[in-house]
């Protein structure tokens, strides 16, 4: 492996950037492809299906033999809200494999007692967010109810492209938060990328059940990333 | 809540090996391109070597480590990228002992 490019790999993996690394089997030669770096032809179409996929593998292209070894960041859940229903998702999310990132400016709510050993942050997530930015691989819930604590961390969400933005609340909350989103700049089709009300609709009761309906939901829009995107661009 | 406590993360291979790089030492990776059947490490799982056969990380259940590691000494020596296959079929990966009864194929380079 060229030192340049285990460098500029472990640079990515860092910065939480997807990247592949790309081996020529034959003479051993390799290279790192960043997300979005153009790469022409059939080994571009199974870049492309690299970074959709996630799946490492061997790719044959134009006579030769390719190793793509995938690296996309750890899914990511930010939950704004320090609530019950935070209580009971913060474990389930962490056994299914995310990084947890809980934020709640109320310091009662946000307390390390009730959660423990998760990052929580007792601040504006406004405030939180310029320091630990939302992309493409974070997936943001917004529990609160409160929306001068969750309409702010929607925008972020939406801008961001995180490949999930959930929120609490009825229909009918929602409809009011369509109407200050739309009134705050928001496009429809933005908008409508929320889902809301949050979680599969499993009947859930109990905030524990809520939870499990919220990681069901995160984890079917993790494993269909880039699907949706693809239907959407042939719409 | 504290007893799903998160596990410590593994020490990541790649980091390791730029750590080693930086220390001057000369390194091997070894990476699983292709499995078949049940492998216990999946595709893209790294193991790094380097020149006195100290290894982080791992490409099997511990099953074939010991002549991944033996191989990596050879490669660091001449430099040429090897591709080495494990499997129930193959009389010497079954002395090493797939017991999962799967196979895999090894991609074993130097570090520069």
């Amino acid at each position: 492996m060229d030192p340049y490019s285990l460098k500029k790999l472990n640079q990515c993996r860092r910065e939480r950037r997807a990247a592949i690394l790309l081996t020529d089997l034959g003479d051993g030669r390799d290279r790192v492809v960043v997300e979005g770096d153009p790469v022409a032809g059939r080994l571009g179409e199974a870049v492309a299906e690299a970074f959709r996929s996630g799946k490492s593998g061997t790719v044959e292209a134009d006579g030769r033999s390719f190793f793509l070894n995938v690296h996309l960041p750890p899914p990511r859940l930010v939950m704004i809200g320090a609530v019950h229903i935070s209580q009971a998702l913060a474990p389930m999310a962490r056994i299914a494999g995310f990084d947890l990132h809980i934020i709640d400016p109320r310091t009662a709510f946000a307390s390390p007692e009730r959660f423990p050993d998760v990052r929580l942050e007792a601040e504006w997530p406004e405030d939180v967010l310029k320091r630990s930015p939302l992309d493409a691989y974070c997936a943001l819930a917004a529990l609160t109810h409160d929306p001068k604590i969750d309409d702010l961390a929607l925008t972020a969400a939406l801008e961001a492209g995180c490949f999930y933005v959930g929120a609490l609340g009825s229909r009918k909350t929602h409809a009011k938060r369509v109407e200050r989103l739309v009134a705050a700049g928001l496009s429809m089709e933005a908008i409508e990328r929320i889902h809301a009300p949050i979680g599969l609709a499993i009947g859930a009761a109990s905030p524990a059940e809520i939870a499990v309906a919220v990681l069901a939901q995160i984890i079917e829009a993790l494993r269909s990333r880039g699907l949706t995107a693809r239907k959407g661009e042939a719409a | 809540m504290s007893e799903v406590a998160q596990v410590p993360e593994p020490r990541d291979p790649l980091m390791i090996a730029e750590e080693w790089m930086k220390d001057g030492r000369n390194v091997a990776i070894a990476t699983v391109v292709e499995t078949w059947g049940s492998a216990p490490r999946p595709v893209g799982s790294h193991l790094v070597i380097d020149a006195d056969g100290l290894f982080e990380g791992s490409v099997s259940g511990g099953c074939v480590e010991g002549a991944v590691v033996a191989e990596a000494s050879e490669v660091i020596a001449d430099g040429n990228p090897r591709m080495l296959e494990f499997g129930v079929a193959d009389e010497t990966a079954w002395r090493v002992g797939l017991s999962c009864g799967g196979r895999i194929k090894v991609y074993v380079e130097r570090l520069g």
